[in-house]
């Protein structure tokens, strides 16, 4: 690889303390909900973080962002350490990296209108400073994502759920970002109305060159939108390999037993594929499992997995991942939600 | 022919509000099958929930206005007395809802809440009560129940209050049980197991279940047949086998073109709806969905389409103005 990476994450980690008592507050544990990530992001590149809740998915992408400050490791943005910059330094990354997030109705202020909204940047920023200039630039972005320009003095409760996450990605893009963070950008929406954010999502990207970090619990939608993905289990990367890889021949058990798990809208389909289905809850992070911290709910676990971490490595495939036993190809056979795995029952 | 365990015919619910009237649930008719399986898919505000809630006597508010029939065992819902839907609720008709956690108190034990459940319907003693509710935490595969039935809610995990809220709704043997997105709160992997689960009780207990959803892939792998609304009415009905192979109404292509699916490509593209669900308040005139429809025409703004049975499949029930062969024909097209 020759382009250095826009985004470097190295043995990231965020601990959350847990205190109790109101006067003598004492720390009586430790929330892991990042515990040593590392990956590199490249410029233009969509990538994807899967994981059921609790896994840090969003700690991480506030990591990313500097809305949390981690507990140690570092994030690289186009090559500067991102912990280490002052208040004035970090304005141009504020610039560069934005974030869109899940709920249009609580990240939208509801006395505001939307001109001013999505005006905000600027304002912040110190930009178009000319009142017909930022209005004509507003309207611009509101053309762009797929509002009517003539709607920029309404508030935000007068539009749908879709139609706000428009507003938020305008406000996203305003300062022409290198980077944006979208954190389960669909998952409030109606179902007919999610494909028409992906789709903008996308054709922007296309537009503007954006690296974007897409966030979300939906194995589909990942794979959707994403070049490459990582899969995260209770504050680590359990699996990350291009979008065709992991969903051709998942080898860690979790990415296998999570698209198993996935409805299949074909009942065809369904009564010929065996779940798989996953047994317990996803452990508490604030006493992950010791060694493999999926072994708890792993079918192929073993001592060893109970005893040794497995180290995030390079598998059959070319997908890494971190497991002692990786999925075979009849195993992968058995989860793909294609129904390819038309295997006979044996005995 | 057994007769239907539940008939549901001609249903309106309408909210008068200051804004005007809110045409809910707009003329539904549909019939569950003792031991059978429904799935109601719709987006919000297509009164998926507003209809299932007004089965249970939920919606009786001074502002709306019921009308229709609801036969379940024969006897109208909606002329029952408030007492007499109480003995029903629970009892022949249970409901989950998609909140967990909202569902439970959280002050009292959760062995607490399911005795209260068993003695609001049954003359039995509080032992007993406290045997039964054992058993229903270990049918819904609560680990150790005779120790979890003196656990707080807040002690349970998502997927496992809602195990107890289907064991809450199964503690007096209902007829049907009605589950209002039972799943969408949960992770994929628990999702996956609440769904085994209500399989597994739906073949041992011969229980009916009505399933509401958004999720075309949790329809597809439960239900035996599929009603899909769209602003307060069904517009298709069908074996859910149909619904997925040969849809006919263009609403329901619509959705299944606009879901990302792990069965299929990964280049395969997205088509979404455009525009948004209409305002229950002012619905468009004729085909409520003509303003997002592609092949909207002039006599589909004024008449409004009956929900008809399509040629060669009584049971497939379509409300689209469009020729049936016209229909094929953009399907096959589209797919």
């Amino acid at each position: 690889m020759s382009a250095e990476p826009l985004v470097e994450v190295r043995d990231l980690v965020k601990h959350f303390p847990l205190t109790s008592g109101v006067v003598f507050r004492k720390e009586v544990g430790t929330v892991h909900a990042v515990d040593g990530v590392s990956f590199d992001i490249a410029e233009g590149e969509t990538f994807g973080l899967v994981g059921e809740s609790g896994c840090g998915k969003s700690t991480l992408a506030r990591l990313m962002t500097r809305l949390h400050e981690p507990t140690s490791g570092t994030v690289r943005f186009a090559g500067r350490d991102i912990s280490e910059l002052g208040p004035k330094e970090l304005k141009p990354l504020r610039r560069d990296a934005q974030m869109i997030f899940q709920d249009p109705y609580s990240s939208l202020n509801p006395r505001k209108t939307v001109g001013s909204i999505i005006a905000e940047p600027f304002a912040i920023h110190g930009l178009k400073t000319g009142a017909g200039e930022r209005k004509r630039a507003v309207q611009d972005l509101m053309q762009q994502v797929g509002l009517n320009p003539e709607h920029y003095n309404r508030f935000p409760h007068e539009f749908s759920g879709g139609q706000r996450q428009r507003i938020g990605v305008a406000r996203a893009i305003a300062l022409k970002p290198r980077l944006i963070v979208a954190d389960e950008p669909v998952s409030a929406l109606d179902v007919s109305i999610q494909a028409q954010i992906l789709n903008l999502l996308k054709d922007l990207q296309r537009e503007l060159g954006l690296t974007i970090v897409f966030i979300a619990h939906d194995l589909s939608v990942v794979r959707y939108m994403c070049d490459r993905i990582a899969v995260m289990y209770l504050g680590q990367i359990v699996e990350l390999a291009d979008s065709e890889a992991l969903y051709g021949h998942p080898r860690h058990p979790y990415t296998g037993a999570l698209m198993s798990a996935v409805p299949v809208p074909d009942p065809a389909r369904t009564l010929r594929r065996k779940a798989r289905v996953l047994r317990g809850d996803v452990p508490s992070p604030t006493h992950p499992p010791q060694a493999c911290r999926f072994h708890t709910r792993c079918p192929k676990c073993q001592d060893v997995c109970t005893l040794e971490t497995p180290l995030l490595e390079p598998k059959n495939g070319g997908n890494v991942a971190a497991c002692h036993f990786p999925l075979t190809e009849s195993e992968v056979a058995e989860r793909s939600p294609r129904g390819a795995g038309a295997i006979p029952e044996t005995g | 022919m057994t007769e239907p365990l539940l008939s549901v015919r001609d249903l309106r619910v309408h909210f008068h509000t200051d804004d005007g009237v809110v045409k809910a649930v707009d003329g539904v008719s549909y019939d569950v099958m003792p031991g059978g399986a429904l799935g109601v898919v719709g987006e919000s505000g297509s009164g998926k929930s507003v209809a299932s809630l007004t089965l249970m006597g939920l919606t009786r508010f001074e502002n709306a206005e019921i009308s229709g029939q609801v036969l379940f065992e024969g006897r109208d819902l909606l002329q029952a007395s408030n007492e007499e839907l109480r003995r029903v609720r629970g009892n022949g008709i249970a409901m989950i809802f998609q909140d967990p956690l909202s569902s439970l108190h959280p002050f009292y034990k959760v062995g607490a809440q399911l005795v209260e459940a068993i003695r609001a319907h049954g003359d039995v003693t509080k032992r007993a009560a406290r045997v039964r509710a054992t058993e229903l935490l270990a049918l819904v595969d609560i680990p150790d129940p005779a120790r979890r039935i003196d656990a707080y809610p807040h002690e349970f995990s998502g997927g496992m209050r809602q195990r107890v809220m289907i064991a809450m709704a199964l503690a007096n043997d209902p007829r049907l049980l009605i589950a209002d997105e039972p799943t969408t709160a949960l992770d994929v992997t628990v999702q996956a197991q609440i769904l085994a689960l209500i399989r597994r009780l739906q073949d041992e207990l011969d229980t009916a279940v009505v399933i509401i959803t958004h999720d075309l892939g949790v329809i597809a792998e439960t239900v035996d047949d599929v009603a899909v609304m769209y602003a307060g009415r069904i517009v298709e009905r069908a074996a859910v086998k149909q619904i997925f192979a040969a849809p006919e109404h263009p609403y329901t292509w619509g959705l299944l073109r606009s879901i990302p699916r792990l069965d299929l490509p990964r280049d395969a593209s997205l088509v979404p709806i455009p525009g948004r669900p209409p305002s229950l308040i002012n619905l468009p005139g004729g085909c409520a969905f003509h303003p997002r429809c592609p092949y909207v025409r002039d006599r589909h703004r004024q008449v409004e389409p009956p929900l008809d049975p399509v040629p060669d499949d009584p049971h497939h029930r379509v409300a689209c103005l469009l020729e049936p062969q016209t229909r094929r024909k953009l399907w096959s097209e589209l797919r």
